[in-house]
């Protein structure tokens, strides 16, 4: 570019030969050349301000897009980060207290159909049908034709199904992966298991929860991803609970029950280390819940803790450990069983009559309701109710399986002078059988409370103190009796000091109007050792009756003593406890002085 | 001196551009790696898994009772019972090897001895 002089010769001497200014031709150049520089240098500015937008656009955009990007995807973790999380994404097995699974997982398929992608329908139809017997032929024609888009056939097939359907060779018939529920001992533990069934569901995989017992207590626990996996441990054994059921259902044929319930539990950690109903059913093919008859009758019902029951003679021991603690009487105090005892229009008999009086111990032995209903007069509602309360007969065992919040007890709505003398013998006050065991378990551990748990335990609990220590030896003493020379003579074992008290209680009528004469509800509730108790085993028959003699018998000395007698022979060395020679009695040597 | 300062300078960039690359391109190989030994390791506990709930299967109660009575001629397995606890003063101490007699080598035949009164 030629640049233009400031002051150009021609035109200034030609203004000055006009008498004109010079400088007015210099300062216009001057101007017109800062005009030029100004517009140069604006046009850069801009170019730059253009630029620098340009970039801020880019940039602001990329990070929009990025954030746009992060909110429309499905969040994942960086992969250098991933766990082995992704492998575990499964339900935790449930084991016993050895290890043991009780519960695992197994990889299966399931089976679903896509109508508008398939070939063949006619033929995929029938050769379902071929491969799965209940399924009608028929019916998946029709929705194969029809107008439906998808159907489940099957939620669970195993590899030989699966490899069938897949030799159909059908594309419209489709896989989906699942995750099987598996409880590889059949229906042994049954009640605690309680089941398993698929939740929300879809093609990629379902979701499994707990229908009953621990499965649907821990639901959460056993899903939750956080704690990988790590299984569940219950204070089942399962050697033990395989024996006690064993023992217990040929017990129940001989008797002719229609039904048992047996808990084994660990008397200072409130441990169940094996707990039955019968009968029972298998959890890998859970029945439905019975819509008619009675719902107490279907194998689902677990009569061990949600069945609350009028027990009987069993309920004795706690009237007199509570009134030997109050100081009320002695095991060797006399008390009056002169029958019948009349209340009102009420009457209280014996089985036998027991004559005019007999000693505290000798009415837990010979089992007097008659004396144990005046011992109860001694104590008075208001403790007695105050004491069983404590024990935790009067509210649901808090055992961790669904069910046991339905073994809420049944207690008289007005506990009246009648229902004192009657509950005394275990009649008017309903509760499980896990309740008597833990009330035993509280006379066995020397008197603290217990609570039942299903769940492993490091160490005994230290529950609050129901009764003193010489008056749970003194009760211990009194239950050893009962079998030595008492109501449970069968139920002695050798070497291993059984202990215990037997209950015999006519069941009440369905729809009131007082008890059967001729159905019973028999229960052995025992401890063992009895010098030091270990394991508290409390054994109920369902309307057993013993024909072997001359009339039948249906009394619990003849139906659950000896087999819980059994129970314990067989469990007892399972347990580990070696049998060993009872301490005798120390003789009564009086001192005197002469 | 600028111009050499320039010309290291590049050189680094161009040298830390080259190793971070290559670190990335490591790490990215070693992820790739820690997925698939984990899909490895997924499969494993799967397989795992099934072996575990067969093994709890085959050992159910129900099942070694059956094989229990199955075999007793064989194996005369009874359930365990309180009289099979013992004391440890109930097991004979093994028999003590005995050594081999001495050979007796001045034998006096005695069957013809005169007996002197």
């Amino acid at each position: 570019m030629i640049r233009t002089p400031l002051r150009p010769l021609a035109r200034i001497l030609a203004a000055r030969s006009k008498g004109e200014n010079p400088e007015t031709i210099e300062r216009e150049n001057i101007r017109q050349r800062h005009e030029k520089m100004r517009d140069k240098s604006r046009a850069r500015a801009e170019g730059r301000l253009l630029v620098l937008s340009a970039i801020f656009v880019v940039a602001f955009g990329a990070i929009g897009v990025r954030m746009g990007a992060m909110a429309n995807t499905e969040p994942a973790e960086p992969r250098a980060a991933a766990s082995s999380a992704a492998i575990l994404a499964q339900r935790a097995d449930i084991i016993d207290r050895e290890g043991r699974i009780l519960a695992t997982n197994l990889e299966v398929f399931s089976l679903y159909a896509q109508p508008p992608q398939m070939i063949d329908a006619e033929r995929a139809a029938r050769e379902l049908a071929r491969i799965f017997p209940d399924l009608d032929g028929e019916r998946l024609l029709a929705d194969f034709t029809g107008s439906r888009k998808f159907l489940w056939i099957r939620k669970k097939i195993s590899p030989e199904q699966k490899q069938a359907v897949h030799e159909i060779g059908d594309p419209g018939l489709l896989f989906g992966p699942r995750e099987m529920r598996l409880y590889p001992n059949g229906s042994l533990a049954a009640h605690i298991l309680g089941g398993a069934s698929f939740g929300r569901e879809a093609v990629s995989g379902a979701e499994v929860i707990g229908v009953a017992g621990v499965e649907r207590t821990f639901n959460d626990y056993l899903n939750d991803p956080a704690e990988e996996g790590k299984p569940l441990q219950l204070s089942i054994d399962l050697t033990i609970q395989s024996a006690l059921e064993r023992v217990l259902y040929g017990g129940m044929r001989l008797m002719n029950a229609k039904g048992a319930a047996a808990v084994l539990m660990d008397v200072k950690t409130g441990e169940v280390v094996a707990i039955a109903s019968l009968p029972d059913f298998d959890p890998n093919d859970r029945p439905r819940p019975a819509v008619k008859g009675d719902p107490t009758d279907s194998p689902l019902f677990n009569r061990a803790v949600q069945g609350v029951y009028e027990l009987g003679s069993v309920f004795k021991i706690f009237a007199v450990a509570q009134a030997l603690d109050l100081g009320l009487v002695t095991p060797s105090t006399m008390i009056n069983t002169r029958g019948p005892l009349k209340w009102g229009r009420f009457k209280i008999r014996d089985f036998h009559d027991y004559g005019a009086e007999l000693t505290t111990s000798k009415v837990i032995v010979k089992s007097s309701n008659i004396g144990s209903a005046r011992i109860a007069q001694m104590i008075g509602a208001e403790r007695q109710q105050e004491f069983l309360g404590a024990l935790g007969m009067l509210e649901a065992t808090g055992l961790e399986i669904t069910e046991a919040r339905g073994g809420k007890p049944l207690k008289p709505s007005n506990w009246s002078e009648l229902s004192t003398m009657t509950i005394s013998y275990g009649h008017g006050l309903s509760t499980s059988p896990l309740h008597l065991a833990a009330g035993y378990a509280m006379i066995a551990n020397g008197g603290t409370r217990i609570r039942p748990t299903i769940l492993k335990q490091d160490g005994p609990q230290f529950g609050e103190r129901l009764i003193s220590e010489q008056t749970a030896t003194a009760a211990r003493e009194m239950l050893r009796l009962v079998v030595t020379e008492g109501t449970a003579s069968l139920g002695g074992v050798p070497g291993y000091a059984v202990g215990g008290k037997t209950g015999t209680a006519d069941k009440p009528r369905e729809r009131g109007g007082g008890y059967y004469d001729d159905k019973v509800l028999a229960t052995f509730a025992s401890i063992f050792p009895a010098h030091d108790p270990k394991y508290v085993l409390v054994v109920t028959l369902d309307e057993p009756v013993e024909t072997s003699g001359a009339k039948p018998r249906r009394t619990a000395g003849w139906t659950s003593v000896p087999i819980a007698a059994e129970i314990i022979q067989r469990v007892a060395p399972l347990l580990g406890m070696r049998p060993e020679v009872e301490p005798g009695q120390l003789a009564g040597i009086t001192l005197t002085s002469n | 001196m600028r111009t050499f300062l320039l010309v290291t300078t590049f050189i680094g960039v161009i040298g830390l551009a080259f190793w971070a690359y290559q670190e990335n391109f490591k790490t990215q190989q070693s992820i790739a790696e820690v997925k698939k030994l984990q899909r490895q390791i997924g499969k494993a506990a799967a397989r795992l898994n099934v072996l575990k709930a067969e093994w709890a299967y085959l050992n159910r109660p129900d099942r070694l009772r059956e094989l229990a009575e199955l075999n007793f001629d064989r194996l005369g397995l009874l359930p365990f019972s309180p009289e099979q606890y013992g004391r440890i003063d109930q097991v004979a101490y093994p028999p003590v090897e005995s050594a081999t007699p001495l050979k007796i080598l001045n034998a006096v035949d005695v069957s013809n001895l005169k007996v002197t009164p």
